[in-house]
């Protein structure tokens, strides 16, 4: 099984070279997007057969890489499970650029970067020791960074690509550094020797929080989350759901792996660090979405909510851990790893969207949008099924997650450190105020891009995306669906994944009787919480239904059309419509000043002046102006200051190195 | 019989030490060029010592190769070049000799300490050869940066060069292929060397490296 998932990763790479041979010819994007989803598909079915039915790990050296170390690859069942996770996207994304793609102005700029990025991040999933893990890792980095860049003439996107590239170079230096701790000074770095090293308690504390920046500036952990805003949207639409939705949990999984696996026993004031980062994390990057106007922003942002989301729960699951609670350690653990699923299904559709939305009106900006839903009757169906799932509401499956989430957050009063009893309460409500401004995030989406009236030309002229576009996009709707009404299924097809790391298992879903316990889910017992998403939507849908029946027959069936969103103001000009910025405005009131220091200034014209009135709202990022900033004009002035060393003669360099050579050699002569 | 072996194999690799020492108060360029000569030689003999007490036959192909390059070619042809740039007259040290004996001898010492404590659980002949080897490749990273002229600079590079041979021959077991790459690339390297010097020469009329600085200096 193993070796045919590395043939796999091996065809993907292999289409690079044919992509970079077929430049040019209008049959590349085909090509490419066409084997990829092949493949990708290939690989689903393979991680899945892995999950279900071969739980027990596998594993194969390859003579490549370190000539005494070799790489090593493994499936395990949290490898299959992210396999799952990868590819599932991996395919949808695929699908979509068979017709997206088509309207790509510089295709050879993605193509033969796209099937190797697909490939790394496989290979990142499948690596078992340090090495390969860390090549794969920056490989997936360089490649999203080429795919980033490709509409390098776009104002910005060269700098989304170089602060990128800036913080995945630390990323990668820091899991390196802690990698190295891991493997001790023996050099055992494959995970084998790892996993049976037992650091001491500081090393193992210093590797954590090091994978915790590493992986965390990968998955966008608030304050390392700089680069994704600017770096997601500007990809190509395809790139960045497979950026959204898929990389970013890669990077959980780099966490899973070293923080659940790798590293042994956790202790509890570890899991004080992870909720503290993931609560933030989930507020601050909701926060951040509602004040954006730009759409694929907006989805970039709510990006780091959720993954604040997961690491909250994953913070709760290495609390439970350390205490040896492993059923509740396993609820949080599914908890994370069901939103790590659900989170890659919505967010590629809801990115797939967008891109639909962009290719048809060539903008991103939701102020110049709106009425899309006469226009893309399906992308809009699609997109608010999307928003509905990443809005938690049910029979959706981003409710199934959440919810069980804050069903592991009830365990708390369990467990016995009072500093974990008081933060996790904490931080569940600062899951809940994210998931509230969440919901109002992508009412704003939804509303501003598809209803009302439409804000330009561009927006009035736009056409029905294509129908691969479309299937991609119907396929993760109705994944979203599935996986909202049947999570039983899904929980159990987890366990032998959360068994492995946790240690314990949720209670069987699927053992009951049908209806009965067929398709509710059980936390913990019966007796406790329980909930059904077939009912939820049996009731959903036949309310609904009856309610149509009801309106169409008994009221009129004339149409009439009236203003929308007219609120009292039917007024000619579309300008006057609820704009995104006036949706923000009370969330913008209430946490502006402190989040954004925001400031609005207002200016009245003099009486008599034909003037305008205008209202300008200035927000910083405060993030970036005091943690980046310093550190950029730091780097600055010192440049300037070692900018002499560029211009020594030969001999000053040679004496340089020498001087350095003998400085060494004599601090290691005279080492203790 | 092991101790002889042993002895030996000291006594050369000493004398490479010394010959570097000999070769850092050379002040003319042929001179110095007669030293790296015998630098090469000593280094050849040395490896087919070690060829000879290791048993490994492959190392005799490596002693013929430091040889035949080292002690025959590259010294005939930077000879050449010499006379040709019509450069063999003198060249200057930056201080004067006795200090750059002074820190020779220093380096030397310090290699002798990082050495044996870095080493202790090593075998004692190839513990004594990397003790001398880091000794060699300071002494030629100190000519380097002693010296001005391109050339004698050339000359520190192709003996740092030996003492780097000296260390992987010392240490059983190094595959040949190694050693062939490592002689091949300084070959490469002298060639390319060769080149520039008389590139640099055809354009600012000499190898002193001071004048190219100077000539920097102006161009800021």
């Amino acid at each position: 099984m193993i070796s045919i998932a590395l043939l796999g990763v091996l065809a993907l790479v292999a289409i690079a070279p044919i992509a970079i041979a077929m430049s040019g010819s209008p049959n590349a994007t085909g090509f490419v997007y066409g084997s990829c989803l092949i493949v990708t598909l290939i690989l689903f079915l393979i991680a899945l057969e892995i999950l279900f039915a071969h739980p027990a790990a596998s594993t194969v050296v390859l003579p490549l890489g370190l000539p005494w170390l070799g790489a090593h690859f493994r499936i395990d069942p949290l490898a299959a499970f992210f396999l799952v996770v990868v590819n599932l996207g991996g395919a949808a994304a695929s699908l979509f650029a068979l017709g997206y793609g088509r309207h790509e102005e510089t295709p050879q700029r993605v193509l033969p970067f796209f099937p190797v990025y697909l490939a790394a991040m496989n290979l990142v999933v499948l690596a078992d020791d340090a090495f390969t893990f860390l090549v794969s890792w920056e490989f997936m980095s360089l490649t999203s960074w080429a795919l980033v860049i490709a509409y390098h003439r776009v104002h910005d996107n060269i700098r989304a690509g170089y602060v990128y590239l800036l913080m995945a170079s630390f990323g990668t230096l820091t899991l390196l550094l802690a990698f190295g701790l891991l493997a001790g000074s023996d050099g055992g770095y494959a995970f084998d020797a790892i996993r049976n090293s037992h650091p001491a308690a500081g090393t193992a504390a210093l590797v954590l929080i090091l994978v915790l920046i590493g992986a965390g500036s990968k998955a966008g952990l608030v304050p390392l989350h700089a680069w994704l805003p600017l770096a997601h949207p500007a990809a190509p639409s395809h790139v960045s759901a497979l950026m959204s939705g898929v990389m970013t949990k890669v990077a959980v999984y780099g966490f899973i792996r070293i923080a659940f696996d790798l590293i042994g026993q956790p202790q509890w004031w570890w899991s004080l660090v992870v909720l503290g980062v993931g609560g933030v994390t989930a507020v601050m990057g909701v926060l951040y979405a509602l004040m954006q106007r730009d759409l694929k922003r907006v989805l970039a942002y709510s990006t780091i909510e959720n993954i604040g989301l997961i690491f909250a729960s994953l913070g709760l699951a290495l609390a439970f851990k350390a205490y040896g609670m492993n059923v509740a350690a396993a609820l949080a653990l599914t908890a994370a790893l069901l939103h790590v699923f659900n989170h890659s299904l919505f967010k590629s559709l809801l990115f797939f969207g967008a891109g639909s939305v962009l290719s048809a009106t060539g903008t991103r900006d939701m102020e110049q949008l709106g009425g899309l839903i006469h226009k893309m009757p399906q992308t809009a169906f699609v997109f608010l099924v999307g928003c509905t799932a990443i809005a938690a509401l049910p029979p959706l499956n981003g409710f199934v997650s959440e919810w069980l989430t804050f069903q592991a957050i009830l365990l708390s009063p369990q467990l016995p450190s009072w500093g974990l009893k008081l933060m996790v309460p904490a931080v569940g409500a600062l899951l809940a105020l994210s998931a509230a401004l969440a919901a109002a995030c992508f009412v704003r989406a939804f509303g501003i891009t598809f209803l009302g009236r439409s804000r330009s030309p561009e927006a009035a002229a736009a056409q029905e995306t294509d129908t691969n576009s479309l299937a991609a996009m119907y396929a993760l709707a109705g994944a979203c669906l599935i996986a909202g009404i049947l999570p039983g299924f899904f929980i159990d097809a987890l366990a032998p994944v959360v068994q492995q790391l946790a240690g314990g298992r949720m209670p069987v879903q699927l053992g009951g009787e049908w209806m009965s316990q067929w398709t509710s889910i059980v936390p913990i017992a019966e007796s406790r919480s329980s909930y059904n998403g077939l009912l939820v939507f049996a009731f959903m849908f036949i309310a609904g239904m009856v309610t149509a029946f009801a309106i169409h027959r008994l009221a009129s069936d004339k149409i009439r059309r009236g203003p929308a969103w007219g609120c009292g103001y039917p007024d000619a000009s579309v300008a006057t419509q609820y704009s995104a910025s006036s949706f923000a405005q009370p969330i913008r009131r209430v946490f502006g000043s402190l989040v954004f220091g925001a400031r609005e200034i207002g200016t009245m014209p003099p009486p008599g002046s034909i003037a305008p009135a205008r209202l300008t709202v200035r927000l910083r990022d405060l993030i970036w102006d005091f943690t980046y900033a310093p550190i950029a004009s730091a780097v600055g002035v010192i440049a300037d200051r070692l900018n002499y060393l560029q211009f020594l003669t030969i001999r000053s360099y040679l004496s340089l190195v020498f001087g350095a050579l003998v400085i060494l050699l004599t601090v290691l002569a005279t080492w203790p | 019989m092991q101790g002889l072996t042993f002895d030996i194999a000291h006594m050369l690799a000493g004398s490479l030490v010394l010959v570097s020492f000999m070769q850092l108060y050379q002040d003319r360029l042929s001179a110095l060029l007669n030293m790296f000569a015998l630098h090469a030689f000593v280094l050849a003999a040395s490896v087919a010592w070690q060829a000879y007490a290791q048993d490994a036959p492959h190392l005799y192909i490596t002693a013929i190769i430091a040889l035949f390059f080292k002690a025959i070619v590259i010294p005939l042809a930077l000879r050449r070049i010499v006379i040709k740039l019509g450069i063999h007259r003198e060249i200057e040290n930056v201080f004067g000799v006795g200090l750059a004996m002074l820190l020779g001898i220093g380096l030397v010492a310090l290699s002798m300490v990082v050495m044996l404590r870095v080493t202790s659980g090593a075998d004692p002949l190839a513990r004594e050869d990397l003790a001398f080897a880091l000794a060699v490749v300071l002494l030629g990273m100190l000519m380097m940066v002693t010296r001005r002229n391109a050339v004698s600079q050339v000359v520190g590079f192709m003996s740092l060069e030996n003492g780097l041979v000296l260390a992987a021959t010392g240490a059983k077991g190094m595959p040949l292929v190694v050693e062939i790459s490592i002689a091949f690339s300084v070959l490469i390297a002298f060639i390319v060397i060769g080149i520039f010097l008389f590139r640099i020469r055809e354009r600012f009329d000499t190898v002193d490296m001071q004048a190219m600085d100077r000539f920097r200096e102006e161009q800021r």
